[in-house]
């Protein structure tokens, strides 16, 4: 499958990601490559084969809903944000 | 004193119950192998000194108070930096992580905590975990200490060299496709991938979801089994790991392996594969033969497509997983004026994720999109259950399988890193078993021609890294592969 420069801008807004117009080329030519590899896929006859999403059969893994802080406090997390804080709070650009 | 760095866990712990040395003279001796060598191997980016030299004065003081210590009590060892350690920076070998400290410490180097270890430092990986070389560390590479013109594999490859050159007595890494596996063939250490669920991955940054798990690196097998008796275990923060028994993986490791029937499956040795790492794994499979097991060739029809199962699935999970990056909560804040919050995320994460973590994305954003996920990966978790058959198939047959690590042994920095699919394709022996889920282990069996490492690949159904330590602790016992150090 031949992934154009068109489709590259697409799917890296998709992934919000920003990319160079060099990156825009390369990409075009190394997703190609990638993709023309994985259709190798396509000569397998799947047909009634269950897809896998995991492998050891764990079904509803539940716990109790109760808060706990042991592990680190509220203020200690949003220090890792590289934004300033305001009441506890990170200050983004304006969302709308 | 000279040779201390060489001395393994269980000798260690002898010899700090005896008083022969105390953890700070292990401690001061790791430091200085790290400062003599890490000038050429590039293993280490952050190094703890304050904190190693306190976690060591806990432990001396307990063996001057006559108290018993634990095997891992003591015991300086390294960490991939994909591990959160809280208070300790934690980067993925990323720009986007650069400076990120974690406000709390993963399961896995909890357990190790509470097991007493010494931490000297955080080990570079590919970034994110995502390559077969340490080369995408936004660091610059791990290098390999047989041969420092040499990768030491990857993603792992900064812990690998590390254990590998003496500088730790041990590592954990983390293994999605072969980065435990893989980089320890390659630099020529023990690193034991595990049962997908057998050891939690809280706060470790994730890649796969469904792939993903955490292992020991050593020197021998013994020392992978002390490892995974401190971490191996359900965990209340990781709910993918099962209710399952865990046993003391040291009890077995004198049993040996007459009658143990070994499957040598046929696919493992095609085209593609070096002569020489043929020979070396053949050879291997020769002594067992020679200890008493039952050889028999088998067949894994589905190996060939393995790595295209990987490349659809892995990046679509990946690309979800990373989808956290923005730059709000963690991670890097772009450089100069962004025009609004859209553009906020994709200069944070343009700028923050290198080329190999982008190209992971885009792929895997492409195979979920409308119109295209049933086609790509969907079919690719059809084939990834065609996979699984072949091992529940072959596993009625046998009790472990042997096959090469790698296709080739370590390859020469900048060799493969303009090309991605040649790279991905370093991993072709180790993802069809991780497909399925199944532990598997890398031990040092020969060496090239060049003198590089060649890995034996022993893998065993779900829930047996007992047997295949065990499998493992035999072959040490009968060769001295495992014993040879680099003259670094």
């Amino acid at each position: 499958m031949q992934l154009t420069v068109e489709q590259v801008r697409k799917i890296a807004h998709l992934a919000r990601l920003h990319l160079t117009d060099e990156e825009v080329e390369l990409f075009a030519g190394q997703l190609t490559n990638i993709l023309d590899y994985v259709d190798v896929l396509k000569e397998l006859d799947t047909t009634g084969v269950p897809e896998t999403n995991q492998v050891t059969g764990l079904t509803n893994v539940l716990r109790e809903d109760v808060v706990a802080q042991d592990l680190c406090k509220p203020d200690e997390l949003l220090e890792c944000s590289p934004l300033p804080k305001d009441k506890h709070q990170i200050k983004t650009k304006r969302v709308i | 004193m000279t040779d201390l760095h060489w001395l393994t866990i269980a000798e260690v712990h002898e010899g700090l119950k005896a008083k022969k040395f105390s953890s700070k003279d292990l401690v001061d001796s790791s430091y200085a192998r790290i400062k003599a060598t890490d000038g050429k191997l590039h293993n280490f980016l952050t190094l703890t000194e304050d904190h190693a030299y306190a976690r060591a004065a806990l432990a001396d003081k307990k063996i001057a108070a006559g108290e018993e210590i634990l095997p891992l009590e003591g015991v300086p060892a390294g960490m991939k930096d994909l591990f959160n350690t809280r208070g300790i920076r934690s980067t993925c070998s990323s720009k986007m992580l650069e400076n990120f400290v974690p406000p709390y410490e993963s399961t896995a180097t909890q357990r190790l905590l509470d097991n007493g270890y010494v931490l000297l430092g955080k080990n570079n990986l590919d970034q994110f975990a995502c390559g077969a070389s340490t080369e995408t560390s936004a660091f610059g590479p791990s290098l390999n200490p047989w041969n420092p013109e040499y990768v030491p594999g990857g993603s792992s490859g900064g812990s690998t060299s590390a254990v590998a050159a003496g500088q730790v007595y041990f590592a954990l890494g983390t293994d999605t496709g072969g980065s435990i596996r893989q980089p320890a063939s390659l630099s020529g250490c023990v690193g034991l991938k595990v049962t997908y669920g057998r050891v939690s991955r809280f706060g470790v940054t994730a890649m796969a979801s469904s792939w993903d798990t955490v292992g020991p690196f050593a020197r021998t097998a013994q020392d992978a089994a002390i490892i995974m008796n401190a971490i191996a275990g359900p965990d209340k923060f990781d709910s993918t790991t099962p209710q399952v028994e865990v046993p003391d993986y040291t009890a077995n490791l004198a049993k040996g392996v007459k009658g143990l029937r070994i499957g040598v499956p046929k696919e493992y040795f095609a085209e593609g594969v070096e002569q020489e790492v043929r020979d070396a794994v053949m050879a291997a499979v020769k002594e067992y033969e020679k200890m008493g097991a039952i050889i028999s060739e088998i067949s894994l029809p589905m190996t060939k497509y393995g790595v295209a199962v990987y490349y659809v699935t892995m990046p679509g999970e990946l690309s979800t997983n990373l989808s956290r990056y923005d730059g709000i909560r963690f991670g890097h804040k772009p450089d100069g004026e962004v025009a609004d919050l859209i553009d906020y995320y994709k200069r944070s994460r343009g700028e923050g994720f290198g080329s190999e973590i982008k190209r992971r994305i885009m792929v895997g954003t492409f195979v979920l999109s409308a119109g295209y996920a049933d086609a790509y990966y969907k079919q690719a978790q059809r084939a990834r259950t065609l996979i699984i058959q072949d091992f529940d198939r072959a596993f009625k047959e046998v009790d472990v399988m042997m096959a090469p690590t790698s296709p080739t042994p370590a390859f020469k920095v900048g060799e493969k890193a303009a090309n991605p699919l040649a790279m991905y394709l370093a991993d072709a022996l180790t993802i069809p078993p991780s497909a399925a889920g199944i532990p598997g282990i890398s031990i040092p069996c020969g060496f090239s021609s060049k003198g590089l490492p060649i890995g034996l690949q022993i893998m065993g159904p779900m829930w047996s890294e007992s047997l295949i330590l065990q499998t493992a602790a035999a072959f040490e016992q009968v060769t001295d592969w495992g014993k040879m150090r680099p003259k670094i």
